[in-house]
């Protein structure tokens, strides 16, 4: 998943750089081009223009994206939660289906429908360029942000908790950082959004500089069994612990082999 | 302890023994082991042995090796994505006392006498020669000393001893102050006529323009007193240290910005409608959730569902944080708010009911 | 008692082995018994014996993790700070360094990572006192489940029950010591459990914490606890434990040789100490491996306790799961009237039923013994399945606490499972109840057809696996009477006593409250006994015989006169 993210954003970039230098007719063309994907893959639920489509019930089938933005389209397209394998509480990470071509055709097409937040440039996420001191700062404030915004959700080591109803809220680790900054800037599924006035695109990157710094760092301390807390360290003190010193109980209080022999016939 | 080996004539009283419809036919004949009757058996167990408290001994070094060799600290050393010197020095402590502990239990099962011994029970109560002895000791004492015939004295010590809790109990009256009303504010009451509490982000300390919060937006608040304490008249000492422990346990407070739609305002403690105390759809309720206080932001933007990670209790933000699953007893309290006069966030007043998880004396009104 | 040591292997030496320092060292025994008298107290304990049996060492695992405690804990305390003064980090972990955090939380940073081994330690100190409190859960399991508790070691059982409580108190002190978000958060929910009490709630949060939450001084208070008060009462009860173990001498399993009137089994010295003693440095061993390989209580990742912040799957170390369960499933059940609050959503699952189940354990013994009339010393252990209501009733327990344990794991259980907590907590909601009625309905039976499993063993013998077909075309199993020591074993057992009836009762004489007493316990000893299998009498036992010979003896000539010839089965 890392290397596909890698893979994506790198090449996202080299394919979207010129056609944003380029002129507006390649733009134009662009949009094009995502229409015709967005009217095959996406209409059914989301209808033709990406007004949304009602039920009979009243709810939605699948939201209206006239408001959503090409960083929307990026992050959901791009980490393969778009287009959705069946109806669901919420759409799981899966593989990609779109390339990053069509990727980017959607989320241009998209952001033509209306407004929204644009897919976010790479100064805005990248600690490239910045000294060793002022990345480390950074790192620290950034993990006090995380702190007080995110780890009530995604748990203190972002492996992710649940929500209401069968919701939970997923694994951000070894996420590629363009599509943590796209998820708090849009809010995807149930997630409220942490738009530029709520937490300032600085202090995004410090978030996002945080959790590269984490995914740097050696686990210190041994396995880390899924980084879910007490519950998994109390699972190893039982299995690990109590079961393996049971089995060792068991070894010693077990009789040994005994020989038919007796002592005087083995001495004779 | 008593004597093992004394042969009682009935050792368990008379009153138990198991009487089966085979009878005992005793310990079985003992059977020696391969190492008991095979020399050439017997010397390997031997080495085996040895070669595991040899084997121990080169853990030791191994530790002591790891520990002058891995650095931890600014620069820690790092293998395969693990701390070096936790695991090495653990791996190699634990083998360490692992190989003494196997070798020497390979040593009890192989080679040390394994005849198994029998020793004879007694019962756990003392004779009944030694009982009469040990009352009559008793009533002898307690004649002597004359407590039953002089209730005078004993009455008064009884009462005097008794007495002597009292000093015990009030002796732990000074490990803290009473509560009085201080469960009842907090410090977004201390805002000033002019210059009413700006809501600031917390970690980053700025103060909320209304106008920049989008729909769907959650913000994990704190007063800005907390960081700003002059504006507000108030002694920088009394928002440090544990003052500032103390305050964010109760001040913590999450805005939700929602369609103005969505909100069905409720009632205050006055039975007053809730109407004004949202700016644009944007609402703000206490952090700590009103089961046993854990801070919880766990919101679904969808439903404003506001789940805690404690216990699970969920609130309604749309609906003046009632209660719509689990363990939680009372609504989330909501503080009303308004904008200052550059259009940042403020609070109106304090909340009108204690924030945290239910007490005693703690009153109750319906939205 | 003395063993012919002749036939032992010869590396023993066939006379006791003097160390070279013989001299010296018999000359300071001989000092230290002038004084202290060692002679007469050594001369019964030193080849003390003790039975042999894997759940016997059960309890050992808990003394000598106890052992690793002591001593972690020790190195711990040379470096930990337990104070609130707030500080600034600037220790060695970069992403916190300038962090403002207790002294408590900044010098277990320093103990991770400024001192060399100190995160080790940490580590073993905590997955130590996992261990403790979990070999002290099965520990007990074993002692309950084969009977082991009745007199005349009810006392003993009592004294472990205590043990358990402070274990477990002794376990969310030391949780709490570094002061980080995670143990801060059990913190803050145990003010608001103080603050669920009746009438002195608010009082009793503000005494504790020296203030309000969470005031500075709660760190040092639990520090006194976790390290002096707690680990004293701990010491002097399994002092006692201990004492009373060697008093009552330890029970053994019934067999050949092994009465209710002796204990067989090996010496003190050497085996049993060469046994324990090593099990002491396999358990230091595992330990030190727990905590070299395995990652507990990452502080530098969750971060110093912050009133304001909160961190997913935040859950109790598991030995307090089952009440964190208890306290997610209960429904929001709180009193409001004349202007006062009673919180039963926090009173039920954390002021009453951790009190009233220790309470219903520390009493199992004399509620079965009042029951059963059984007033009789006893040092055979029983099968579980030879008392099986005493067993269901454990496991009815059991069930109760495990149910209401992963309640406390609901939302990690959601997200594995895939499944909701919403749901999950309904089903739990339920569950709790139900759970251990039918646990025990089934246990109960369980125990029973086990019961008559042994009956079959002993009358009928074996199944041999052989299949003989007759000369009519029909199939039978060759069935081989089970060796005598065997039988003897299955045997060796008491009848259940025969409750009373309610004529016998009467005509006893007693009237009124007693009377109505005394046929509640009768018609309970009733319930108690109901569909035991009771071991066959002489007479059953010699018919069976008889018949398994003859039956046998038919079964041997079909296979020599029919087709399929067998040697005899060799066993």
């Amino acid at each position: 998943m890392l290397v596909c993210g890698l893979l994506l954003t790198g090449g996202l970039y080299a394919a979207l750089a010129p056609a944003q230098a380029d002129t507006d007719q390649s733009q134009a063309e662009l949009v094009k081009d995502g229409r015709e994907l967005f009217l095959v893959g996406c209409a059914f639920c989301h209808g033709q223009n990406g007004e949304g489509v009602l039920t009979q019930g009243g709810s939605q089938y699948g939201p209206a994206l006239t408001d959503v933005g090409a960083a929307a389209v990026d992050f959901q397209v791009g980490t393969g939660r778009m287009p959705m394998a069946q109806p669901g509480a919420q759409a799981p990470r899966k593989e990609v289906v779109y390339t990053k071509e069509e990727t980017a055709a959607l989320a241009a097409f998209v952001a033509s429908l209306g407004t929204g937040p644009a897919i976010p440039d790479k100064e805005l996420y990248s600690t490239a360029g910045m000294s060793e001191e002022e990345v480390q700062e950074l790192v620290t404030r950034g993990g006090q942000i995380f702190l007080a915004n995110c780890t009530a959700c995604h748990n203190f080591e972002g492996s992710g908790g649940a929500m209401p109803r069968g919701g939970y809220a997923p694994k951000i680790r070894g996420v590629d950082s363009k599509h943590i900054y796209e998820a708090m800037l849009t809010g995807p599924q149930s997630m409220d959004t942490f738009s530029d006035g709520n937490i300032p695109p600085e202090d995004k990157k410090a978030v996002i500089a945080y959790l590269n710094k984490l995914d740097e760092s050696p686990s210190y301390a041994g396995f880390t069994l899924g980084s879910l807390g007490p519950v998994s360290e109390g699972i190893i003190a039982w299995v690990g612990g109590i079961g393996l010193l049971i089995g060792f109980a068991v070894w010693i209080a077990a009789h040994t082999t005994r020989s038919s022999k007796k002592k005087d016939e083995a001495a004779a | 302890m008593t004597d093992a080996h004394d042969t009682h004539s009935d050792p368990h009283g008379g009153e138990l023994a198991v009487t089966g419809p085979i009878p005992d036919p005793g310990l079985p004949e003992h059977q020696w082991r391969p190492t008991d009757v095979d020399p050439a058996k017997e010397k390997r167990a031997e080495r085996q042995v040895a070669t595991l408290f040899g084997l121990s001994a080169v853990c030791t070094i191994l530790f002591l090796v790891a520990y002058f060799t891995f650095d931890i600290g600014d620069d820690w050393d790092v293998v395969a994505g693990f701390g070096a010197s936790t695991m090495a020095l653990g791996f190699t402590l634990g083998l360490a006392l692992m190989l003494i502990g196997v070798g020497v239990i390979h040593w009890a099962r192989k080679l040390m006498a394994d005849h198994e011994i029998v020793e004879l029970r007694h019962p756990a109560r003392s004779s009944d020669e030694d009982r009469e002895v040990a009352v009559q000791a008793i009533t002898d004492g307690l004649t002597e000393s004359g407590i039953g015939r002089r209730p005078l004295i004993r009455n008064s010590l009884l009462g005097a001893v008794g007495l002597l809790g009292l000093p015990a109990v009030v002796l732990l009256r000074d490990l803290g102050p009473l509560p009085g009303d201080k469960l009842y504010h907090t410090i977004w009451g201390k805002g000033l006529e002019d210059k009413p509490m700006r809501i600031v982000r917390d970690g980053i300390w700025t103060p909320i323009l209304a106008s920049d919060l989008e729909i769907g937006d959650l913000v994990n608040c704190q007063p800005d007193a907390l960081h700003n304490p002059e504006r507000y008249d108030i002694d920088p000492l009394e928002v440090e240290g544990v003052n500032l422990q103390i305050h964010k346990s109760k001040a913590s407070l999450i805005l939700l910005r929602m369609n103005p739609g969505d909100i069905i305002p409720g009632k205050d403690a006055k039975g007053e409608s809730r109407q004004n105390w949202s700016v644009d759809g944007i609402v703000a309720y206490s952090k700590i959730c009103t089961h046993v206080g854990c801070p919880i932001s766990l919101n679904e933007r969808t439903t404003h569902h506001l789940l805690c990670p404690c216990h699970q209790s969920t609130f309604d933000l749309a609906d003046s944080g009632k209660v719509v699953f689990g363990p939680a007893g009372r609504p989330l309290p909501q503080l009303p708010i308004a904008v200052d006069d550059e259009g940042y966030l403020v609070a109106q007043s304090d909340f009108d009911e204690p924030v945290g998880p239910s007490f005693w004396e703690r009153d109750y009104y319906e939205r | 008692m003395s063993v012919d040591v002749s036939k032992v292997a010869s590396t023993n030496g066939m006379t006791p082995a003097t160390a070279k320092g013989g001299k010296a060292a018999g000359a300071i025994a001989t000092w230290a018994d002038e004084r202290l008298g060692l002679g007469t107290a050594m001369k019964k304990n030193i080849r003390k014996v003790f039975p042999d049996h894997w759940s016997f060492m059960l309890g050992e695992i808990a003394l000598w993790s106890f052992v690793v405690l002591l001593l972690t804990g020790v190195f711990l305390t040379l470096w930990f700070d337990p104070s609130m003064t707030e500080i600034q980090y600037n220790g060695a972990y970069d992403p916190l360094r300038g962090v403002h955090m207790s002294s408590a939380f900044a010098s277990t940073m320093d103990i991770s990572f400024d001192v060399r081994g100190g995160l080790l330690m940490r580590q073993m100190h905590h997955w130590a006192a996992h261990v403790f409190i979990a070999s002290m859960m099965i520990h007990m399991l074993r002692v309950y489940l084969t009977g082991a508790f009745r007199k005349p070691r009810e006392l003993n059982w009592v004294i472990g029950c205590l043990l358990l409580l402070l274990g477990t108190l002794e376990g969310f002190t030391g949780y709490s010591l570094p002061d980080d978000l995670l143990s801060g958060t059990g913190v803050r929910a145990a003010d608001g459990f103080m603050k669920a009490s009746p009438v002195v709630g608010s009082y009793m949060s503000f005494f504790v914490f020296g203030g309000e939450f969470p005031g500075d001084s709660i760190i040092p208070r639990f520090y006194a606890v976790h390290i002096l008060l707690i680990p004293g009462l701990l010491l002097a009860l399994i002092a006692a434990h201990m004492l009373l173990l060697v008093y009552h001498k330890h029970t053994q399993w019934a067999g050949p040789g092994r009465t209710e009137g002796n204990v067989v089994g090996y010496p003190m010295l050497p085996v049993y100490a060469a046994k324990a003693g090593g099990f002491f440095f396999i358990v230091f061993g595992t330990i030190a491996m727990l905590g070299g390989l395995f990652s507990i209580n990452a502080v530098w990742k969750i971060g110093p306790y912050d009133p304001s912040k909160v961190t997913a799957g935040s859950q109790p170390d598991w030995y307090m799961g089952w009440p964190d369960g208890l306290l997610r499933i209960i429904p929001a059940w709180e009193t409001h009237i004349w202007g006062i609050t009673l919180s039963w959503n926090v009173m039920l699952p954390i002021l009453v039923m951790p009190p009233l189940l220790l309470m219903l354990l520390m009493a199992l013994p004399f509620i079965e013994s009042w029951i059963t009339g059984d007033k009789r010393e006893h040092h055979l252990l029983q099968r579980p399945r030879n008392a099986p209501t005493r067993t269901a009733v454990m496991v009815a327990l059991m069930t109760f606490y495990g149910l209401s344990w992963a309640a406390g794991g609901n939302d990690i259980i959601a997200i594995k499972l895939h499944l909701s907590i919403n749901q999950i907590t309904y089903f739990m909601r339920g569950a709790v109840f139900i759970g251990p009625v039918i646990a025990f309905i089934i246990t109960r039976r369980w125990c029973i057809s086990l019961q008559r499993h042994d009956e079959g063993k002993l009358l009928h013998g074996y199944e041999t696996g052989v299949l003989v077909r007759s000369p009519e075309g029909g199939y039978a199993e060759k069935h081989l009477p089970i060796p005598e020591s065997k039988a003897y074993t299955l045997t060796a057992r008491d009848d259940d006593p025969r409750p009373e009836t309610a004529e016998e009762i009467e005509a006893s004489g007693v009237t009124g409250r007693r009377l109505r007493l005394r046929k509640l316990r009768a018609r309970l000893a009733t319930v108690f006994f109901a569909d035991n299998v009771q071991k066959p009498t002489v007479e059953e036992l010699h018919e069976a015989q008889h018949h398994a010979e003859h039956e046998l003896h038919e079964l041997e000539s079909q296979i020599s006169a029919g087709p399929n010839r067998h040697g005899p089965a060799e066993h």
